[in-house]
């Protein structure tokens, strides 16, 4: 027997007398016989729950933590502090063991969190419509990518060199396969390059897309942007870390058409890179192009308030090859992690987790300055993560911060030919004021 | 009418749910005013406590695996074990940067070594990519990945992909979004791939053909050699869509019928919950002669023992998502394959199958069943005939809420009018199936003496049936003041 299957030997005997067959193995006469695997699968049989237990908790005790190791690392992935109430709700098996919720009868706590979720995901972004999650912010940004190419627009997307590579590398595997060419705008003193983007846009261009805070924890002017592709006819999609728009002036306002972005750092563990959550937010008039699952309010028979899926005429299930994209399974809990984790910060909590990421940021990146190990490579506005060039080589100085506990950040050695020894630093609300002097003085001892 | 407030007008002013700790340093803020909002966004005012009664009131209206019978074909809807979640949410797991340097995550690369190889065995493929982010992310990354073969041998002439009119409505969107086009073939009268029509449709602008099996009908394409050899014989790839993978595990291998790709849905047959709709992972597997096109990075076991990332992949399709595959969700598939063993996990498709052919058998003699074969894991009924004509599929779906159960896929497959889509999975009890074969006879009789009932349903539930066609027409997707 086995503890998750509660048919007995006995049951089983009865009920394949109800069906007329004599054994098991008539249930897969109709594999042909020289398909039939005729041996047991190589591995392993069953184990007792306690046995896997210490069996994972080994392999999970050969990693070090962010617990052990105080993290200075950033780069889409964040360290923000997750309030005890965010896995209480998320725990509760009446949200997680349940499917998509396509019965509205007996799923309203699913729809109306969602409902709740992308109210939150506008009032974030500025922006009319959004739907119920991605899988990250690298994918969302490749689907807005293809709303931008879809039907009879331009043939290329113009993507900032300071937008994350990773995104980049996702951007141009979907547009490979859909003969559309990716073209990077190159950055100067750590932004955008605004005047390089003016030469080369075009009529053929049916997207700009730029990050901000970008790669490199600056902001992006995005005004000029988004003008720029209007007057080209070209969407215009930025990817942003949503935390940072408790304080950043947002994408709606700055008259972008569609926003993008990761937001794990609401309420979702880090998780070695997923599951994170991707979202998308776009204009009124782009509603209809959302792919995925979008939920609005509606009534029931009797006039009550209720949510259900809708607009589900661009979906695979019903539009199959004609859908806007083949999204079907989201991150829905983790949708519901960012929803509980914004509730209980509210308006003024997120405030302040975004003020408090930015002072520390501000604080470190001075006392490392005024060690006079670093020079700034650029002095452009920033959020919460900053790069600096460091006088030592920069595998040599984490090495060493390693050493006192310390991962002091993401060495940008190899992303370009001029950023050798360029380190991203990232500096969360959960950072000390210790663990920044720490920090310090790790370096100063390196003098 | 409001019975339920949404959670921003709960807000009162003033209220918090967290406290922040402040700098101890004063440092001004150093973004210049043009850069910053001018108004806050509109986020709710509330306690810690209203956000636990909120949000536990609104679980309470909520129907997960844990609530009852969910025979939700196609979705493997099976049990959730809890150890899963426990070992998933261990900070040695969760609390891990993915940049951090690859010596302190060797663990996390070790599980998921491991679970590529034991994924490998069970689908007979010669290489396994966790990096998909869910089943129609796999599909997507599996379909390039034919598209990569088929172009590095300067073959740029292979432009459309065949789909059966019985497969799931990712595969055509899956195939279009990697730019292909689809032909569609028919299904003969036994609910498999039509060989004459499949025939007609081969030549050398085919990629190559989308196929589940067991399909949709949760019947097993008998004649897949065949047709496998078919498409080869041309130089098309064969791709297997994994969501049916509960049905056969130890008991055959799409890498042994033939397929070349193959994705799993590891939030259907591998027990990861669903979330309410996510995450999922959708791992991929191929056969050797398409390891160089893998989604990159691809996790390597080096001569040392040690694992690492390759992104020294030249000929990789390219990257599908950031990092590296949902890590959390992997654990769970992990610790859930260790936990059934081979011999557990043999057994879970024997019983899967024997649960839908007990289910099958007894309600055939009720409903319609256009196909009178042993099925596998799951089975569809017709919602057709008389007295179901009094009826409609939607009306039984509504009066099963009423009797506390989640009802089966409705109008799915396509090729099946009204169709009911059945699937129990192998985590359901004797007494269960009974009871709800027993209301499926029941509302049977209903149809014949009481239609009404079944029209007015649901009347047991939070809500009543709900006017889809008023939410698409004026969408309101947002809350406002």
């Amino acid at each position: 027997m086995f503890p998750y299957m509660p048919i007995t030997e006995q049951e089983e005997k009865s009920m394949l007398g109800t069906i007329g067959l004599d054994s098991v193995s008539d249930l897969f006469s109709d594999i042909p016989e020289n398909l039939r695997l005729n041996r047991r699968l190589d591995f392993d049989d069953t184990m007792s729950e306690y046995a896997v237990k210490k069996h994972v908790g080994q392999l999970g005790n050969k990693n070090t933590t962010t617990n052990e190791l105080v993290s200075f690392l950033g780069a889409g992935t964040y360290d923000h502090y997750i309030p005890s109430i965010v896995p209480h709700i998320t725990g509760r098996s009446e949200f997680y063991t349940a499917y998509t919720p396509y019965q509205p009868e007996i799923s309203q706590g699913t729809l109306q969190c969602i409902f709740e979720y992308q109210t939150m995901v506008c009032e974030l972004t500025a922006m009319e419509a959004t739907n119920a999650s991605m899988y990250d912010g690298a994918s969302s940004t490749a689907e807005a990518a293809m709303i931008a190419t879809e039907g009879k627009r331009g043939n290329v997307v113009f993507v900032s060199a300071s937008v994350h590579p990773e995104v980049i590398e996702v951007v141009s595997t979907y547009m490979k396969y859909r003969g559309v060419k990716v073209e990077i705008v190159p950055v100067k003193d750590g932004v955008t390059d605004f005047t390089s983007l003016e030469a080369m846009i075009s009529k053929e261009c049916a997207a700009v897309i730029v990050q901000t805070p970008n790669y490199f924890g600056n902001l992006e002017k995005l005004e000029p942007i988004a003008e720029l592709a209007k007057a080209n006819k070209a969407l215009s999609i930025v990817n942003t870390d949503p935390m940072s728009l408790a304080l950043i002036k947002p994408p709606g306002e700055c008259g972008f058409d569609i926003a993008v972005g990761d937001a794990q750092g609401f309420g979702n563990a880090m998780n070695f890179g997923g599951p994170h959550i991707g979202f998308m937010a776009v204009t009124k008039k782009l509603m209809r192009k959302l792919p995925g699952r979008v939920v609005g309010e509606t009534e029931d028979t009797e006039g009550r308030k209720a949510y259900v899926l809708t607009l589900q005429a661009r979906e695979q299930h019903i539009r199959r090859e004609k859908a806007a994209s083949n999204i079907c399974s989201n991150q829905a809990i983790n949708a519901l992690a960012v929803t509980v984790y914004l509730s209980a910060m509210g308006r003024k909590g997120l405030k302040t987790v975004a003020e408090e990421s930015h002072v520390r940021a501000a604080y470190l990146r001075k006392k490392l300055l005024e060690t006079g190990q670093f020079e700034a490579p650029h002095t452009q506005p920033f959020f919460k993560e900053f790069v600096l060039k460091s006088n030592i080589e920069v595998s040599k100085l984490l090495e060493t911060l390693r050493g006192s506990g310390i991962l002091g950040g993401l060495d940008l050695s190899t992303a370009s030919s001029d950023s050798k020894d360029h380190i991203l630093i990232c500096v969360t609300e959960k950072r000390t004021k210790a663990e920044l002097d720490a920090y310090v003085q790790v370096v100063e001892g390196l003098r | 009418m409001n019975s339920r407030p949404l959670i921003f007008e709960r807000s009162v002013d003033g209220r918090v749910g967290h406290l922040i700790d402040r700098f101890e340093e004063s440092v001004e803020m150093q973004i210049p005013a043009s850069f910053l909002r001018e108004e806050d966004p509109n986020l709710p005012e509330v306690s810690e406590p209203d956000v636990a009664r909120h949000y536990t009131e609104l679980s309470t209206l909520n129907y997960g695996v844990d609530t009852g019978f969910y025979p939700l074909g196609s979705c493997t809807m099976k049990y959730n074990p809890k150890v899963n979640e426990d070992v998933a949410s261990l900070p040695a797991f969760s609390e891990i940067h993915p940049y951090q340097p690859i010596e302190t995550v060797q663990g996390t690369m070790e599980m998921m070594y491991d679970l590529s190889l034991l994924l490998s065995e069970i689908t007979g493929m010669d290489e396994v990519s966790l990096q998909p982010a869910a089943g129609a992310h796999g599909e997507l990354a599996g379909i390039m990945m034919i598209r990569a073969y088929h172009e590095s041998k300067g073959d740029f002439n292979r432009t459309k992909i065949i789909v059966p009119d019985s497969a799931h409505g990712t595969n055509p969107a899956t195939a279009s979004v990697a730019g292909l086009d689809i032909i569609e073939v028919k299904s003969n009268e036994n609910g498999e791939v039509d060989i004459e029509s499949l025939k007609a449709v081969l030549d050398d602008s085919i990629a190559g053909l989308m196929l589940t099996n067991p399909n949709t009908l949760g019947l097993f394409e008998t004649q897949i050699e065949e047709i496998a050899a078919l498409v080869h014989d041309i130089g098309g790839l064969l791709y297997y869509d994994g969501a049916n993978m509960n049905a056969i595990m130890g008991q055959t291998r799409p890498g042994d019928m033939g397929f070349d790709v193959v994705h799993l849905n590891l939030h259907k047959t591998f027990s990861t919950p669903h979330g309410g709709g996510g995450p999922g992972s959708g791992p991929v597997g191929v056969k050797s002669k398409l390891i160089e096109f893998l989604p990159k990075p691809v996790l390597v076991k080096k001569d040392n023992g040690s694992f690492d990332f390759d992104y020294d992949r030249p000929k990789s399709i390219g990257r599908m998502k950031s990092y590296y595959g949902n890590v959390g969700v992997l654990v769970k598939a992990y610790t859930y394959i260790k936990t059934m063993g081979a011999n557990g996990l043999k057994k879970a498709s024997e019983i899967a199958v024997l649960n839908a052919n007990y289910m099958q058998a007894r309600l055939k003699e009720h409903y319609k069943l256009p196909i009178d074969r042993i099925c596998k894991h799951e089975f569809v009924l017709a919602g057709t005939g008389d007295p179901l004509s009094q009826v409609s599929t939607l009306d039984i779906a509504k009066r099963l809420l009423d009797y506390g159960y989640h009802p089966p896929t409705i109008y799915f497959p396509l090729i099946v009018d009204s169709a009911l889509m059945i699937e129990p999975t192998e985590t359901e009890s004797h007494e269960t199936i009974d009871e709800f074969v027993e209301t499926m006879i029941q509302i049977r009789e209903e149809i014949r003496v009481s239609p009404d009932k079944l029209k007015s349903a649901p009347v047991n539930t939070s809500i009543g049936r709900v006017d889809e066609t008023a939410a698409a027409r004026n969408p309101i997707l947002r809350w406002k003041k």
